[in-house]
């Protein structure tokens, strides 16, 4: 059984104020295997969030189902982590509070908070940092401590909106292939939103190209590169001239649309 | 030695005004009954206080009583508008059907001064403290209300997203992420509804009551003993002044996170 089921979903948004319906997902169907690394590559506004979302729970498709283990998405819950662009953490805890936050809801002690939010903490390389506040980390600690907190819920899938976008370029290749570490520990399924090529081909067991706007899957590419991947390779550089060029088209097709209209 | 510079720092402006208070008042500009120097205030505050030579009268050592029946009425109204302002401002400012049926009314009470709630607080509570600490209730309330709905309006959506990412419930997201997120904003409101408090205590001891520091303020007013005047005035600056400490003192406990990201994080 897939992992995430996505069935012919289509996504329309009521701009109230403009009194227009933006289309932003057009049909699109997608069946994610357990254990897989789905990247969902695709320009700016094409519906990739949009996509993410639903999954998540915080959207609900106007047309079509998703389902994540087999039961159908009715809201955000612990099933599923969530590492957001933003780190988006709680400011008043520190670190290991933010880690073990869903143990908080749980009703846990303290101290057994504090002892399961270690391993995770180890994980992601923040030993030493336990006890500081979000607003004394780095960019990529805190993003750090986003996945560590999303690794606790031990969930069978985990949804990525592009967490590496705001890092430079050092600390994102750390962090990617520290994230490859984490998912061939783990057996998990991921959904890995991003904007760039490299990072797809880097991180992916498929990459999902979505058109510009409405999205729909372009084309979705299997790749069986080895790990860890070399991005000078022959192979790797014939995917990514493919990909470029399926962007390339649609970007032409976009911009003879804009002109015949 | 910073340290000491430091706390001279505060006290250089309140010891320019008292010395040239000082040497206005004897220079004899004024007739010295109407105005004071410091030194006869501090005499007559200390007799007040301590009761050595009755210049104060009937009021000799009777300061902490005065002191301590305007600050039980200042604690009583205020920890009843600290409690339901702030759970009030929760529910208005997380709840759209709370919003829509209460705010309304809210907003129109908010600009009755609340001063003019005293016939009416005399007609239902009698002269006693009652009223006056409705008068307090009413002067904390709203600052603390308005700042509790404000923090929780602002509180950052993608928080919310994150808890219940994690299986946060209604109830869990109001007490783990709403309510830890608005607290700035509520600790700026309870420092506003402070003052607020100890403005109404005074207005209504000088109507409703018989006791505390506004009553003997009223009272030495229609003696003529602008010194007792002066040194309820400053007693009720000083306490109001030293319950804002303890209430920054609690805030500053409690936002130690925000320490490293704001700028009250400078030295000093
Ligand atoms: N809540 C919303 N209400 C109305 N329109 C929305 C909403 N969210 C997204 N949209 C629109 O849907 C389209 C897709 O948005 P989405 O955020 O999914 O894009 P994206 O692919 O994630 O872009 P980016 O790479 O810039 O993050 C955009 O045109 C956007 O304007
Ligand atoms: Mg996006």
């Amino acid at each position: 059984m897939a992992a995430i089921e996505l069935k012919n979903i289509t996504k329309v948004y009521r701009d109230a104020k403009r009194k227009r319906d933006l289309l932003a997902i057009d049909d699109v169907s997608l069946s994610v295997g357990n254990n897989e690394f789905l990247c969902l590559l695709g320009s700016s506004g094409c519906g990739k969030s949009t996509l993410l979302n639903m999954i998540a729970g915080f959207e609900t498709p106007t047309k079509g189902s998703v389902t994540v283990g087999g039961k159908p998405v009715d809201g955000p819950g612990a099933d599923r982590g969530m590492v957001f662009q933003q780190a988006n953490l709680m400011p008043w805890l520190p670190v290991w509070e933010n880690v073990a936050f869903h143990l908080r809801l749980k009703g846990w002690r303290k101290a057994d908070r504090r002892a399961a939010a270690q391993e995770y903490i180890d994980m992601v390389g923040l030993q030493g940092f336990e006890n500081h506040f979000p607003a004394e980390l780095s960019g990529g600690m805190s993003q750090r401590v986003g996945i560590a907190r999303a690794l606790l819920l031990n969930p069978q899938v985990i949804l990525m909106d592009e967490p590496f976008a705001a890092l430079d370029a050092q600390t994102k290749m750390d962090m990617q292939e520290e994230l490859v570490a984490i998912w061939q520990k783990q057996r998990c399924t991921i959904v890995f939103v991003t904007h760039s090529v490299d990072e797809a081909l880097v991180l992916g067991t498929q990459v999902a190209v979505l058109t510009s706007r409405p999205g729909r899957v372009r084309e979705l590419i299997g790749l069986d590169l080895p790990r860890p991947r070399d991005i000078t390779s022959p192979r790797f550089n014939d995917h990514k001239r493919h990909i470029l060029n399926l962007i390339r088209e649609e970007g032409l097709q976009q911009r003879q649309q804009v002109a015949a209209a | 030695m910073t340290a000491l510079s430091k706390s001279w720092e505060r006290a250089v402006v309140p010891l320019f005004i008292l010395v040239a208070w000082e040497i206005v008042s004897r220079s004899g500009l004024f007739p010295v009954a109407l105005l004071p120097p410091p030194s006869a205030v501090l005499h007559s505050w200390g007799d007040w206080v301590f009761g050595y030579d009755e210049t104060t009268q009937a009021n000799s050592g009777r300061w902490l009583a005065d002191a301590l029946s305007s600050a039980t009425r200042v604690a009583a109204g205020y920890a009843i508008a600290a409690v339901s302002g702030v759970l009030l401002g929760i529910a208005i400012g997380w709840w759209r059907w709370v919003e829509r049926t209460i705010e309304p009314t809210i907003q129109m009470l908010r600009p009755v001064p609340p001063v003019s709630w005293i016939p009416l607080a005399i007609i239902w509570f009698g002269i006693a403290n009652k009223p006056a600490i409705f008068l307090v209730f009413l002067g904390a309330f709203f600052p603390i209300l308005m700042n509790t709905i404000h923090g929780v309006k602002t509180a950052d959506r993608n928080l919310i997203r994150a808890a219940s990412m994690m299986g946060a419930t209604e109830q869990q997201l109001l007490r783990h992420v709403v309510f830890p997120a608005a607290l700035p904003s509520i600790f700026a409101g309870l420092r506003i509804g402070i003052g607020a408090a100890w403005m109404l205590t005074v207005t209504a001891e000088m109507v409703a009551v018989k006791s505390g520091l506004g009553y003997v303020l009223w009272d030495s007013y229609y003696f003529l003993r602008y010194d007792l005047v002066l040194a309820a005035m400053a007693s009720i600056g000083l306490l109001g002044f030293a319950t804002d400490g303890l209430i920054k003192l609690l805030m500053s406990a409690a936002l130690h996170w925000q320490r490293a990201s704001t700028l009250q994080s400078r030295e000093g």
